[in-house]
């Protein structure tokens, strides 16, 4: 184990969290501020690279692959959040998560009928093949660095949208009272919708990003929604920054125990304690703090 | 023991940059019936949060019937007899309402783990219930599903419950609350009736109610507590009158 | 009266049913009744903690699983007897509960389902990394287990097996609701913080109720290990706990007798539709979504309101001073 293999390890996790990130924010945005826990959030990652692949099939370009592809995503959310989800704001939990859960079903199985079952290869845009030598010794694939930077950018136009404008104002303001924000005579329902969209792009940017890395197949987001879970369980439900937290020490937490844990312990119960390794995370955290680190709300 | 049943010392919690309990000293005597008022936001909520085991306090001790309870959780203090009825109906809506009092009467058991005899047949369970509903006026509607009864009926079924954990003193969080004219005749009455059997703490916005039933009254304002005394006391007690004016007494301003 | 006894009419009548329909029909729907009778306890252990007690739990396939495995690998180790194995699984899959329980019960409402599904998939992958018993492919179970000089290689016997276990803890799941303790677990549904104002502390009964469901899923679990002879990471997935859910919701929550129903009516759609398309499952997603969104009530319920078998009775409205304000709702939306 070189320091070189060390630190390639350490930016795959760090690129790795803000992909969860990614997904986690859309999580914890919409659970902040709508109370809806979605489970379908996983099917939009998927959606995100099947999309991808067929506007690439279409277009043959990038440029215009990458736009549909969001766009895609966010109509295909914007259909669940008017058909599903509005009923379901005044509903318990259980509505909502079975609910959610049935659509996810639904879509994992909708594209099997669409593109069959087989895992699908995306090659990676040929002009973001290769790597650099960012140190000495260990070549990085561009790749990676460039969706690292998608995704930084990502979550500071979040930032940005979230703090400096009237819009993101209102989010905050409808994650402490929508009652407040209802009587300010502000169409609450559009604001529902606009999130509930936003999350679904950050999703589907997720899953076009990954596709290259991944491979596109039903079911694909489950395992991410899964990790994005443990994310907003260990940040805290409704908080940004612990989503930010969270996925980065998952994903670094994730990816370093990957390679390091087999190096120490060479048993047959290896590959068991590294897929259980971020769980006992989250179960520390959980015994540090009930409510996960940033909770937002009073757990 | 100690005459005093309840006392708060140095009591203070803030939320952030608000201080919502300023160095809250209070103490009430065993059979005392002792009402807490203040206008909205004073802090109301705070203080039985903190009294019931929801909020931890950031300095302070609270001691009950000698013990000090300060950290102890919620279930802890009720089995040592701090018996509470909530500000907003919280009671076990697809109970009856005798199951509803049953289930306070059982919890006053060493522990209720026991699997196999139908709860709805034991009489050493049902018939207190059954008289407890009575005292406070329910006794007719004991096989009541708990969400189809009225409000007052609730605010009714919330002191049944109350009084049968064999309570030590009752914290009462506004028992007027949204209730109509015929109503509140009926639940001041009541609550005549229980008054010197047990030592009260009450929370209450309606003065009629305060000033008929209260020995001592102790007013909170902004997190601390301005005064402290009989209702005479009170009534010509400058820094109240300045605290309240502009605000009613009015039975319908029920809002904590 | 007439009230209990359609109701127990009703149920004597789909026991009864139970018992003749499926060896009539033949191998074929006498392992399809296995199927259901196995699944519809597992959701059985589901409704304790959702109708019973309200909590949402997505890892109850862990426990069913864990009862499987624990079934399969005894008896690849020669540990056939089922009064010996079955009470092992139920064993092993109640200290996973208490484990898994005692984390978990420490935090409430989202945050408690998806804990549970995380600890549900650390229970997987420990499975899919177990290269000894065939790993993500699982391993066959050489037999059945026996009852002592009573072989359940024959379906029907295991059928009637089964069928009577499920009986049984029916029985003991509804004396179990109905107890005081059961008192105390649908107070907890119905209302935790005034569950704690009388003085119970809500923490170590959820923890007991948790670890008993666990221990029926187990049970579950170990009769679908002889049912199937073969044992999987499959039986672990979190889709599984999700279908749990759903067979629950089908069928009606709260009843002990919705959940088998559900179950019933979950294998029976898969295997109906099977028969047309591969793709069953498009349909069965819409289909839960629909039951949510536009149902107030199962399976289970809708029958006992179409025969009549209604609800519990409330008492009749008696006039009183009491009653001069109007009626108020019951508090609105609160969930779990």
């Amino acid at each position: 184990m070189t320091l070189a293999l060390l630190l390639e390890q350490l930016f795959n996790g760090v690129q790795f969290g803000l992909m969860l990130f990614l997904m986690a924010v859309g999580v914890t945005l919409v659970f902040g501020i709508m109370r809806v826990i979605n489970l379908a959030h996983g099917a939009l990652f998927m959606l995100g690279g099947y999309f991808l692949m067929a506007a690439l099939a279409w277009t043959q370009s990038y440029a215009l692959a990458v736009p549909l592809a969001l766009i895609g995503g966010a109509l295909v959310a914007v259909v669940i959040e008017i058909v599903v989800l509005r009923p379901l704001y005044r509903r318990g939990p259980l509505d909502q998560v079975l609910a959610t859960f049935g659509l996810s079903l639904f879509f994992n199985e909708a594209v099997t009928v669409i593109w069959g079952r087989e895992s699908i290869p995306l090659s990676i845009p040929p002009f973001l093949t290769g790597s650099v030598e960012i140190i000495p010794g260990a070549a990085y694939p561009i790749y990676r660095l460039v969706i690292t930077g998608v995704a930084i950018v990502a979550g500071l136009l979040l930032y940005l949208l979230i703090t400096r404008t009237r819009v993101g104002a209102l989010i905050r303001a409808g994650s402490d009272n929508r009652e407040i924000v209802a009587a300010l005579g502000i169409n609450i329902s559009l604001l529902y919708t606009l999130v509930f969209a936003l999350s679904a792009m950050l999703a589907a940017l997720a899953g076009i990003m990954m596709g290259p890395l991944l491979s596109v197949e039903p079911g694909a987001g489950d395992p991410i929604l899964i990790l994005a879970l443990v994310v907003v369980v260990i940040g805290g439900i409704g908080s940004v920054r612990g989503a930010l937290v969270g996925a980065l020490m998952v994903g670094i937490f994730d990816t370093l125990s990957r390679v390091l844990i087999p190096l120490v312990i060479q048993t047959n119960a290896t590959s068991a304690l590294v897929g259980m390794a971020v769980y006992v995370l989250m179960a520390v955290v959980l015994l540090f703090s009930r409510t996960g680190l940033f909770a937002a709300h009073r757990g | 023991m100690s005459e005093f049943v309840l006392e708060i010392h140095h009591l203070c919690k803030a939320f952030g940059a608000l201080i919502a309990t300023d160095d809250v000293t209070l103490s009430i005597r065993k059979g005392e019936t002792h009402a807490l008022i203040g206008p909205n936001g004073a802090g109301k909520t705070t203080l039985v949060g903190q009294l019931t085991g929801e909020l931890r306090p950031d300095a302070g001790r609270i001691t009950f019937d000698g013990r000090d309870i300060t950290n102890l959780p919620t279930a802890r203090r009720a089995r040592l007899g701090l018996a509470r009825s909530f500000q907003i109906t919280s009671i076990f809506d697809s109970f009856t309402a005798e199951g509803n009092v049953a289930l306070a009467v059982q919890a006053t058991e060493p522990h209720s783990f026991r699997f196999w005899t139908p709860a709805e047949r034991i009489a050493r369970l049902r018939q207190p219930a059954r008289r407890l509903l009575e005292d406070v006026g329910l006794g007719r509607l004991g096989n009541l599903i708990a969400s189809r009864m009225s409000h007052g009926q609730h605010r009714q079924l919330e002191l049944g419950m109350a009084l049968a954990i064999h309570p030590v003193m009752l914290l009462l969080d506004e028992p007027m609350a949204g209730l109509g004219i015929e109503e509140s005749r009926a639940m001041s009455q009541l609550l005549a009736s229980i008054k010197g059997q047990y030592t009260i703490l009450l929370i209450e916005h309606d003065m009629d109610v305060v000033f008929a039933l209260a020995d001592r009254i102790s007013v909170l304002v902004g997190g601390r507590i301005i005064a402290s005394g009989t209702a005479d006391e009170i009534r010509n007690h400058p820094a109240v009158r300045v605290a309240y004016l502009g605000e009613e007494d009015n039975e319908l301003d029920a809002d904590g | 009266m007439t009230f209990l006894g359609r109701r127990g009419v009703l149920l004597l009548l789909l026991l009864a049913v139970a018992i003749v329909l499926p060896p009539y029909l033949g191998t074929y729907y006498t392992r399809f009744a296995t199927q259901i009778a196995i699944y519809g306890m597992a959701a059985l252990s589901v409704d304790l903690l959702l109708g019973y007690t309200g909590l949402i739990t997505f890892g109850q396939a862990a426990l069913f699983g864990v009862g499987a495995y624990a079934a399969g690998m005894l008896t690849v180790y020669g540990v056939t007897n089922a009064f010996v194995a079955w009470p092992l699984a139920i064993l092993v899959s109640m200290l996973f509960a208490l484990a898994i329980g005692s984390l978990s019960l420490r935090t409430r409402g989202f945050q408690f389902i998806m804990v549970t599904l995380a600890f549900a998939q650390m229970v997987y992958y420990f499975a899919q990394s177990l290269r000894n018993w065939g790993g993500d492919d699982g391993f066959t179970v050489p037999q059945r287990n026996h009852l002592g000089f009573v072989s359940l290689a024959d379906h029907a016997t295991f059928y009637y097996v089964v069928l009577g276990l499920l009986v049984l803890v029916v029985f003991i799941a509804s004396r179990i609701v109905g107890s005081e303790f059961g008192m105390v677990i649908r107070g907890i549904r119905d209302n935790e913080r005034r569950v704690a104002a009388v003085g119970f502390p809500p923490y170590r009964y959820k923890l007991v109720i948790f670890v008993i469901a666990g221990g029926i899923a187990g049970l579950a679990g170990a009769l679908m290990a002889n049912h199937a002879k073969f044992v999987s990471p499959a039986t672990l997935s979190w889709q599984l706990s999700g279908e749990l859910l759903a067979m629950v919701i089908l069928g009606s929550a709260n009843s002990l007798i919705g959940p088998i129903l559900g179950a019933a009516f979950f294998l029976a759609f898969r295997d109906v539709l099977s028969d047309f398309t591969e793709h069953w499952m498009l349909f069965f997603g819409p289909l839960l979504v629909a039951r949510v969104l536009l149902l107030k009530d199962g399976i289970w319920g809708m029958l006992l309101r179409a025969t009549g078998a209604g609800d519990a009775p409330a008492a009749p409205e008696v006039d009183g001073p009491e009653l001069t304000a109007p009626i108020a709702d019951s508090k609105p939306g609160r969930s779990p």
